[in-house]
């Protein structure tokens, strides 16, 4: 297996693009942070492009309503490259602060793109208490099953057996299943795609941002650095095909109340083996968002 | 779930409140518009009359969060999208907060916190008085970056200086904690409250209307004479970005020496150019006295009894109490020590008497008390019997 990954598949090698060439969703990129910090490859890139496909094709909501805020890690710096307002939050507190904007301006629509460790792990509280609330904010959370940024720690999405610079015998604890964690505490809507699902996946984002409430999307990315390179996962493309494989389209009807239905499953050696996506949770009859119930509140007896 | 009836913004007159309460009538005076935070002892009457008095005067949201940091992160948010917030907590949750007012300084994000102190370390004595935050105040978030802090001695204070802090903090972008200790929050004595129109409220400076949101920087301070670059707001089409990493005047990350060492010295010199907005000192026959008591909040309170029953005794004796704490007001002491031989009264094992020393360039009295109680006049009285005597 060791041997294998070390060898090069030319295929995957993409010739440098000529100079001219745009990225198709350039006037929604903040150019003066670019180049990005990103490993070429990553998911992150997809996701945003994800993310701001949506925006322009499949959201509802002025772009100059909506603003990005993301917490640490590799996937916290993506609020910087993206041209709306946004914010870089301290580590696991992006929640709290698009809280915070949504109630002195309800008329914004706050999107948290952020990671599994600075969502899940330090800042999974607040993410219990937005659901709760169902604060209106779209949170898209990049699941890359690692720390990348700290140089691939351990996180606690990652599964029993695989190995990280902190757990070189293998990870020994059980990951979480963040969908189930979110749908437990609350939310009215509720998505997981991999990187590989472009398609479905921005469409996904797209009713996310329509959806009126706490809406969660969870991306299954990879970190074939820090994730892939330690498990003999291969590069990029590799993990790619390899969650091409491992996905299984489900639907909310087949998940019904067994929310370990959508677990991701792990062998060691080979990698995801199964990894539900689609729509877990549409909730028709949404609940009054947070800063409308504030307002009704707030009204005064006449 | 409505409220029950409007009710006045302000309500001029004349009270017998605490502290805790006065100081809410300060915020909603200043023109608060959302609250956030967690109960703690003894802060927790901030949040059951705040909750009770915003909605009812048109402010748009006040509630307990999950935690501490939770409402530190939501009040920068919501500061971002241009309210002016308060949050209030003790000791324990001061300590949670200090990562999330390390962001407010290195953003340049006006909020006001109101840290009522109570014993510690740890849990401590919760319903007990305490000056052990002092210190805490400047240097409780890691990194460099100049604090300002203000201690109320008084109801009247607490009132007062809660608005004077929403001015310090609008004007400058930056947090102003209000730095008060358990006795002042809980005690009961007489407020007034004066009328609106009285009542100097100051708003944070924005870019002006016709500015070329494409063009606009935010960070950037040329041709503002106080270093406080105008606050542009989210939603209003200025496509800002902050971040707690250091930042270009952009306010986008970049890792660069140069860049670090100007923007952390404009933080500094930002306090500095705007020194005559921090509230002046109160003194006690300083004049011509050879023993300045130096203290603040109720400890000054015991300290001026001291300090009044020397005067009758004939003895020179004054009282030199810093209201603003933070920045420590360096020249002050300088001139004190000079003159006169320094005592430091304490609720704590020693803080203010730190930064004193250092200034007065002379070691100096200190007098603690701790345990819930402010050193007794008496005991003021015996170290000022002991200085004068030489």
């Amino acid at each position: 297996m060791a041997e294998k990954s070390k060898e090069i598949d030319k295929s995957s090698i993409i010739k440098r693009p000529p100079m001219d060439l745009k990225h198709p969703q350039e006037t929604l990129l903040r150019k003066k942070a670019i180049p990005t910090i990103y490993c070429p490859g990553c998911g992150i890139g997809t996701t945003i492009h994800a993310f701001l496909e949506a925006l322009t094709k499949y959201s509802k909501i002025p772009q100059d309503q909506i603003f990005v805020v993301s917490g640490i890690g590799c996937t916290g710096r993506a609020s910087g490259y993206i041209n709306l307002d946004g914010f870089h939050a301290i580590h696991g507190r992006a929640i709290p602060f698009a809280s915070g904007v949504d109630i002195a301006k309800p008329s914004l629509k706050p999107i948290v793109i952020s990671g599994d460790g600075d969502l899940f792990s330090i800042g999974l509280g607040h993410l219990a208490h937005a659901a709760r609330r169902n604060t209106d904010m779209t949170v898209i959370c990049i699941n890359n099953a690692i720390y990348g940024l700290t140089g691939g720690q351990d996180a606690p999405t990652t599964p029993v057996g695989a190995k990280t610079r902190s757990t070189p015998y293998g990870k020994i604890s059980f990951p979480f299943n963040l969908s189930h964690i979110t749908i437990a505490n609350g939310a009215t809507f509720c998505a997981r795609y991999t990187v590989y699902e472009f398609v479905q996946l921005s469409k996904a984002i797209g009713r996310a941002i329509n959806h009126q409430g706490f809406s969660f999307i969870e991306v299954i990315s990879n970190c074939h650095v820090n994730f892939g390179r330690r498990n003999d996962l291969g590069d990029s493309i590799a993990m790619r095909q390899m969650f091409k494989k491992a996905r299984v389209r489900m639907k909310e009807e087949d998940i019904g109340f067994d929310l370990h239905k959508t677990d991701i499953e792990y062998e060691i050696g080979k990698g995801f083996t199964k990894i539900p996506t689609g729509v877990f949770l549409n909730e028709k009859d949404e609940p009054e968002e947070f800063s409308e119930r504030i307002t009704h509140a707030y009204e005064f007896k006449k | 779930m409505v409220v029950e009836k409007q009710q006045q913004k302000v309500l001029t007159g004349t009270y017998f409140k605490n502290g805790n309460w006065a100081i809410i009538e300060g915020a909603i005076a200043s023109g608060i518009a959302e609250f956030f935070a967690y109960p703690i002892s003894p802060a927790s009457e901030i949040v059951e009359y705040v909750t009770y008095r915003l909605p009812a005067v048109g402010g748009k949201a006040a509630f307990i969060v999950e935690d501490e940091i939770a409402s530190i992160n939501m009040c920068i948010g919501a500061s971002w999208a241009g309210s002016k917030v308060l949050t209030a907590t003790s000791g324990p949750g001061f300590s949670l907060k200090q990562e999330g007012l390390g962001l407010a300084y290195m953003t340049e994000t006006p909020l006001v916190c109101v840290n009522i102190m109570r014993g510690g370390p740890s849990t401590g004595l919760p319903t007990f008085s305490a000056q052990g935050d002092y210190m805490q105040a400047q240097f409780g978030s890691h990194g460099d970056y100049p604090a300002i802090a203000l201690t109320p001695w008084s109801v009247q204070e607490c009132f007062d200086l809660t608005i004077e802090a929403f001015n310090i903090s609008e004007q400058l972008r930056s947090p102003v904690i209000l730095l008060a200790d358990g006795e002042v929050g809980r005690m009961m004595e007489e407020i007034t409250i004066p009328d609106e129109k009285d009542i100097k409220v100051i708003n944070r400076k924005q870019p002006p209307k016709n500015t070329d949101k494409s063009k606009f920087r935010q960070y950037d301070v040329s041709g503002q004479d106080d270093l406080v670059p105008p606050m542009a707001h989210f939603g209003e089409g200025y496509k800002i970005f902050g971040t707690g990493l250091t930042h270009t005047e952009d306010g986008l990350p970049k890792l660069d020496e140069d860049l670090h060492i100007e923007l952390i010295t404009r933080l500094y010199k930002k306090l500095e150019v705007n020194k005559h907005l921090f509230t002046e000192p109160y003194t006690y026959e300083i004049d011509d006295a050879e023993v300045v008591v130096i203290a603040t909040g109720i400890t000054a309170r015991a300290c001026l009894q001291a300090v009044m029953d020397a005067r009758d005794q004939g003895m020179k004796v004054g009282l030199y109490r810093p209201i603003t704490v933070w920045p420590f007001p360096k020249e002050d002491i300088e001139k004190i020590a000079q003159k006169a031989e320094i005592i430091v009264a304490e609720m704590s094992m020693g803080q203010l008497i730190w930064p004193v020393e250092r200034f007065a360039k002379k070691k100096c009295t200190l007098v603690r008390r701790i345990g819930g109680t402010p050193p007794e006049p008496k005991k003021i009285l015996d170290a000022v019997r002991k200085l004068v005597k030489k």
